[in-house]
């Protein structure tokens, strides 16, 4: 090796090493040895897990459909998003998975989602299924007795999980970001940053 | 005569428009409820209150809901929570929104789904300085469940 090739090698790994990690809108969560996977029930009764969205970037939102607040401002925020993504909109897949498998039923939960957009997907699983999920994301849920049993409410973390093409988990989009931030985000998972 | 009876339309037909309903001194703006699918059993209302004496926000009721309730929505760090509460103050002459993000008068254990484009009514009970409890009738149009904000719609 020449003295020139060994300064050239040397200037090619000093760029590398300085190249600037990919700067995300987002908390970066990348590496996190937890949320890997999910096994739940879409509204058609087809069992789903994170595998069946391969080379998708996945967006994966955990609430309920009698959130009048919260949830329908999530999901009206990922429609907003995904205008802004022209044909990559195709790659991205909205996951909405129920807090309350008890009220939200099989076709209310599909009816709910698909009125944001039609791609949108609601997943559901028992109570021991759900809680299990949630834990596994570090999702806080707890329930708040209402007025009669059926009216309780449930408090819950409000930020989104999005995973890379791959299905490895990498960004925790808080609540109340801009479609165009998470527009942006999105576009660097799908582009493999 | 006819031109009467169309003056009086067309002010009735404002008055629906701007839906401003007032009681006492309490005027309620832009009222709205949030659409649902069927099977979804509850959902939000929001509008302006304003009070130029102060009032207090004690009670709802609509023949569409079994339950309506009067709701605050906080964030506890990433945490939402959503607690009825028994009365909402009207602070004299600053108006208060109720909407996504902060209060709301939650419908519950719903009768129908609830469309765009359907008119949903509302009695609000507000207790005035007097600590009289009057009533207050409006018809909140109902937007897309996919509202975001409390915005007029053009």
């Amino acid at each position: 090796m020449t003295i020139r090739q060994t300064l050239l090698l040397w200037i090619a790994a000093l760029l590398l090493g300085c190249s600037q990690p990919t700067h995300f809108n987002s908390t970066d969560i990348s590496g996190a040895d937890w949320g890997k996977d999910f096994q739940l029930t879409d509204s058609r009764g087809q069992p789903r897990r994170l595998a069946d969205f391969k080379d998708k970037v996945v967006v994966v939102f955990f609430g309920y459909t009698q959130c009048p607040d919260v949830c329908p401002t999530t999901l009206s925020t990922m429609r907003d998003t995904l205008a802004r993504m022209g044909d990559s909109a195709s790659r991205v897949q909205v996951v909405f998975i129920t807090l309350d498998p008890a009220r939200d039923g099989a076709p209310m939960l599909g009816d709910y989602v698909a009125a944001f957009h039609p791609s949108f997907i609601g997943l559901y699983g028992d109570e021991a299924t759900t809680a299990a999920t949630a834990k596994d994301f570090k999702v806080f849920y707890s329930k708040h007795p209402g007025s009669s049993p059926d009216s309780y409410s449930i408090d819950h973390s409000t930020s989104s999980y999005a995973f890379d093409p791959q299905g490895r988990l990498r960004l925790l989009i808080r609540h109340g970001d801009t479609p165009e931030n998470i527009a942006a985000d999105l576009k660097r998972l799908l582009a493999g940053k | 005569m006819n031109t009467t009876l169309n003056k009086w339309a067309v002010a009735i037909a404002l008055g629906l428009a701007s839906a401003v309903a007032c009681a006492g001194d309490v005027e309620i703006k832009a009222p709205w409820v949030r659409g649902t699918v069927a099977g979804q059993q509850a959902t939000g209302a929001f509008m302006e209150l304003s009070s130029r004496d102060g009032a207090t926000l004690v009670g709802a009721s609509s023949p569409v809901a079994g339950a309506v309730e009067i709701h605050e929505m906080r964030m506890e760090g990433n945490i939402m929570k959503m607690r009825q509460i028994p009365r909402l103050e009207l602070p004299a002459g600053k108006p208060l929104t109720l909407g996504p993000g902060g209060y709301h008068v939650m419908l519950l254990n719903l009768k129908q789904p609830l469309r765009k484009g359907d008119t949903v009514p509302l009695t609000l009970q507000i207790e005035g300085s007097d600590k009289k409890v009057e009533t207050l009738q409006i018809a909140a149009p109902v937007r897309d469940l996919t509202a975001a904000t409390n915005e007029h719609k053009h």
